[in-house]
């Protein structure tokens, strides 16, 4: 059943579910390992400035297979479209592909998208070519204006990056699910793997996380959950579950009893 | 003759980009590069010359998330 469910972003097809990043880990044999027990084939990366005076720590591309993986840059820590734009430039230019996880935050303590400059820089890089998956709040109406725009899927947050707190708005989720056509992936929030079988059993087409694997006390199991309640969540939405009555129904036959 | 490299100034003389990458110990398939606030392709890190004064940005990829 799952074997022909790809998930398809821009005509390019993954059979994992599962996005993870590469940030918080101890070190990066743990995050080799971590990424491959999540089964992720997509994995997002940042841009950064080169250490020019020293040059002697490991890069990460060291680390990770890039025939393997398909690296999806981010442009986290970005505040204006500007310089959200200026990064995926750069990023284009550094890798290999036009896919870029687009970011442009609001403010510290949130870390919320600033809808308005994300829209902006949306508008640019699609025209420039970009193949652009959007972090957003879960607004279904900001959503549809990124799919208008052409972005090749829409990123609403389950909860504040980092917070671990799920999915706090499962309705905004599916109402997103019901405005758009694009696929949807829930980006951030999402703390341990009920989370995210809740995102999947909404019908959302994937999910993207990094602190709730790599901020676990043991992020390799976390990794290897996460990788399991996808799978398990994406099953469930497939096989329709049953409607909630508040009364009971027998699951066993009630002729036939014995007198 | 100065350049700004990543915000830092930097004393060299006159050399390709090229150059420069290969000075300070940086493979140049691994990073990108913005020379005065616009990307150069790496088709043109041979043929152009760093001059007084240039701003260069080099970027690589690091680990990263949802924040960094």
């Amino acid at each position: 059943m799952s074997a022909n469910d790809k998930l398809v972003i821009a005509g390019r097809s993954f059979t994992s579910r599962l996005m993870v990043g590469t940030g918080k880990y101890a070190d990066f044999p743990q995050m080799v390992q971590a990424i491959e027990l999540s089964g992720a084939e997509i994995v997002t990366v940042a841009v950064r400035r080169v250490n020019i005076s020293d040059r002697s720590k490991e890069s990460l591309l060291d680390h990770l297979d890039t025939k393997k993986y398909t690296l999806l840059p981010n442009t986290a820590g970005c505040y204006t479209a500007d310089d959200a734009v200026r990064t995926c430039r750069l990023a284009r230019e550094a890798g290999l592909s036009d896919f870029v996880k687009l970011e442009v935050l609001g403010d510290e303590k949130t870390l919320f998208p600033d809808n308005e400059e994300l829209l902006k820089a949306a508008t640019i890089l699609v025209k420039e070519g970009f193949t652009v998956l959007p972090y957003t709040t879960d607004d279904p109406i900001v959503c549809k204006k990124l799919e208008d725009i052409g972005c090749a899927a829409v990123m609403p947050l389950g909860a504040p990056i980092g917070s671990g707190l799920g999915i706090r708005n499962p309705y905004n989720i599916r109402i997103i699910l019901d405005t758009v056509k694009v696929p949807v992936i829930v980006d951030a929030g999402v703390g341990t793997a009920s989370d995210a079988a809740i995102a999947m059993e909404l019908g959302c087409d994937g999910v993207l996380m990094n602190t709730g694997i790599a901020g676990a006390r043991d992020p390799l199991a976390m990794a290897e959950a996460m990788n399991l309640a996808v799978r398990a969540g994406r099953l469930a939405y497939r096989a329709g579950r049953i409607p909630k009555k508040l009364y009971a129904t027998a699951s066993s036959p009630v002729e036939g009893m014995i007198e | 003759m100065e350049i700004i490299v990543n915000g830092e100034s930097k004393t060299i003389t006159p050399m390709s980009v090229t150059a420069f990458l290969e000075s300070v110990g940086i493979d140049p398939t691994r990073v990108a590069v913005e020379l005065n606030l616009d990307i150069l392709p790496k088709g043109e890190y041979k043929e152009t010359t760093l001059r007084e004064g240039d701003r260069l940005e080099i970027v690589h990829f690091v680990g990263g998330g949802g924040r960094p």
